[in-house]
């Protein structure tokens, strides 16, 4: 991909955040923080990337330990904030 | 910016596809009814994202790999169970650096081995060879080659990352407690901090015409230096900025390491995460009336105020009890509930709703206002409340609830103060001059739970309100105040 169209999705993904984050209610601030954290560890493509390609031994060790730390935030990002999310109810009429 | 080998079409929709999933995450948390759907969507895009990576890389180290995924899961989901909802802060800081880690180390990966990240070129030279930098190389050798922009981004993605990494573990042990909340002050920490600002950005750009380890690891050195000195002077009360920030830049740093491997998936989730912390940051300045620059410049709630602060200690103020607030709430009509961070340090939170449970049986209308720097991070009282079983539709934001007061009979704060302080509306000198407050003194009665009278809030500044004739302040700790009325109610 030229580094143009990768821009472009770059800024249109700002824009894109920038109007999803505001309808956020107040009321899941944290939860928006929880998931963020777990979705910003799609780094782990990066990490697994590393981790999987032969040629260099530090670089795959680096990978791996990425993959651990990426890992441990998916995996206690994704679950704390369900964790979170389960217990928002209604009033029970 | 390159792909490393030529990707059938399917692999980058897969990567869309994922990217995709995060937005409706986001947009899930616009209501407490969707949330929950959009949090799968987020874990299935995770899922379609790491398994289009394994399928198109030719994977040396499966098992490895498994294992490593296995181990960090583990972790984190007994953490995730374990965790108090009162730590959250620390837990989010503690993610965020581990997202920053994890940056550091993709980008020295792909430093250490371009090749597999498709972004350098092989130069095998038979006789000396000079690179389009003019660097020259000597015969006979094997070498690589990263092109400028990617040597840009990798710089850019090492330096937020590390940035990221060790902010968030000093914002990690100042709300965990394992280190002062107050903010440290070095001398000429402004000189110290711009000057190396300079000297990272100024070796990111020379790494775009010299690829030398040294420039590399020195950029990563520094960042980790300037992210521990950037957040060592900020004081507790400025946390929710700090968390939001963190959370902003590990964003940018997976943008920077998703431009380095033409990555949709990672370019499209860093933008939303990076805009999302910049959007929550820009909430938290408004709610305190600072500037981002003010509160990054570090230094608040430290004494500035003191003096004023001692000299009001001596006006009168009226001390009630237990069973004098259970009556006075128990006559109301409408009681509004003000919580803080005191009451997450207390976890009064589930003693609270049996209070208001038994107060809405006496036909007690009872609502909870929350002011959107109350606790440690962004949503922190929301979260407490919920655990605690409190409808949601119970709880109202400053703004939706402000004019509420006058009519209300009782406002009860709890471990809650600068955010009720009528000084923020009147006084000009104040350090908390135009930040928007609870209007609490509005109430015909003002019920205060507060450790002692000695201590002030985190600004460092005294409340009126506690001086009013109609307040009376309950002081004692928050759980055990309100385990007290309970009590008293209940006979």
């Amino acid at each position: 991909m030229s580094f143009i169209a990768i821009l472009s999705i770059f800024v249109m993904a700002c824009f894109v955040g920038y109007y999803v984050v505001w309808s956020v209610t107040p009321a899941l601030h944290t939860p928006l923080m929880a998931v963020t954290n777990a979705i910003s560890s799609v780094i782990i493509v990066g990490a697994l990337v590393a981790a999987a390609a032969g040629g260099s031994v530090s670089s795959k060790w680096l990978g791996l330990f990425a993959v651990v730390l990426a890992s441990i935030n998916i995996f206690g990002g994704f679950a704390v904030t369900e964790r979170m999310l389960a217990m928002y109810r209604k009033k029970e009429r | 910016m390159h792909e490393a080998i030529d990707m059938p079409a399917w692999v980058g929709i897969a990567y869309l596809v994922a990217g995709v999933c995060f937005i409706l995450a986001l947009r899930g948390l616009s209501s407490p009814a969707t949330a929950r759907r959009g949090n799968r969507l987020g874990i299935f895009g995770m899922g379609v994202a790491v398994a289009t990576t394994l399928l198109t890389h030719d994977v040396a180290s499966l098992p490895e790999i498994l294992i490593a995924i296995a181990i960090g899961g583990g972790i984190g989901l007994f953490t995730a169970k374990k965790i108090a909802m009162t730590d959250m802060p620390q837990l989010v800081a503690g993610f965020h650096s581990l997202v920053g880690l994890a940056a550091v180390l993709v980008a020295a990966a792909a430093y250490l081995n371009p090749v597999a990240f498709g972004i350098a070129e092989v130069v095998r030279t038979g006789i000396a060879y000079t690179m389009p930098d003019g660097t020259t190389y000597a015969g006979g050798m094997v070498q690589t080659f990263i092109p400028p922009a990617s040597r840009i981004e990798m710089g850019l993605g090492v330096a937020i990352g590390a940035i990221t990494f060790s902010g968030s573990i000093i914002a990690f042990l100042k709300l965990a407690g394992k280190m002062s909340g107050k903010p440290i002050m070095l001398p000429g920490r402004h000189v110290i901090n711009l000057s190396l600002l300079a000297a990272i950005v100024g070796l990111v750009g020379y790494f775009t015409i010299d690829q030398s380890a040294w420039v590399f690891w020195t950029i990563t050195a520094l960042s980790f230096v300037i992210g521990f000195l950037l957040i060592v002077p900020i004081g507790g009360a400025d946390m929710p900025v700090v968390v939001s920030m963190l959370n902003s830049y590990s964003g940018w740093a997976a943008a920077a390491m998703g431009f380095t491997l033409g990555n949709t998936a990672m370019i499209i989730t860093g933008a939303l995460v990076g805009s999302s912390g910049a959007i929550l940051s820009y909430i938290m300045c408004r709610a305190m009336n600072r500037s981002f620059i003010s509160v990054i410049a570090g230094g608040f709630g430290g004494d500035a105020a003191a003096g004023s602060a001692a000299a009001a200690t001596d006006r009168p103020w009226k001390r009630g009890s237990a069973e004098d607030a259970a009556f006075l709430m128990q006559q109301a009509e409408q009681v509004i509930i003000v919580p803080g961070y005191g009451m997450a340090v207390a976890q009064a939170q589930h003693a609270l709703r049996e209070m208001g449970d038994l107060l809405k049986k006496e036909g007690v209308r009872v609502k909870y206002a929350i002011h959107p720097v109350a606790g440690r991070m962004p949503g922190h009282m929301n979260v407490l409340l919920a655990e605690a079983n409190v409808p949601y539709d119970d709880v109202f934001e400053l703004e939706d609830i402000n004019g509420e007061f006058a009519q209300t009979d009782v406002a009860f704060v709890i471990g809650a103060n600068d955010v009720t302080n009528p000084a923020a509306k009147t006084d000009k000198t104040s350090p908390i001059y135009g930040m928007p407050v609870l209007d609490v003194e509005k109430a015909k009665t003002v019920l205060f739970v507060k450790r002692s009278m000695g201590g002030v809030g985190y600004a460092g500044v005294d409340n009126s309100v506690f001086y009013m004739d109609n307040t009376m302040m309950l002081l004692a700790d928050a759980k055990k105040m309100v385990d007290d009325i309970v009590k008293a109610m209940a006979h």
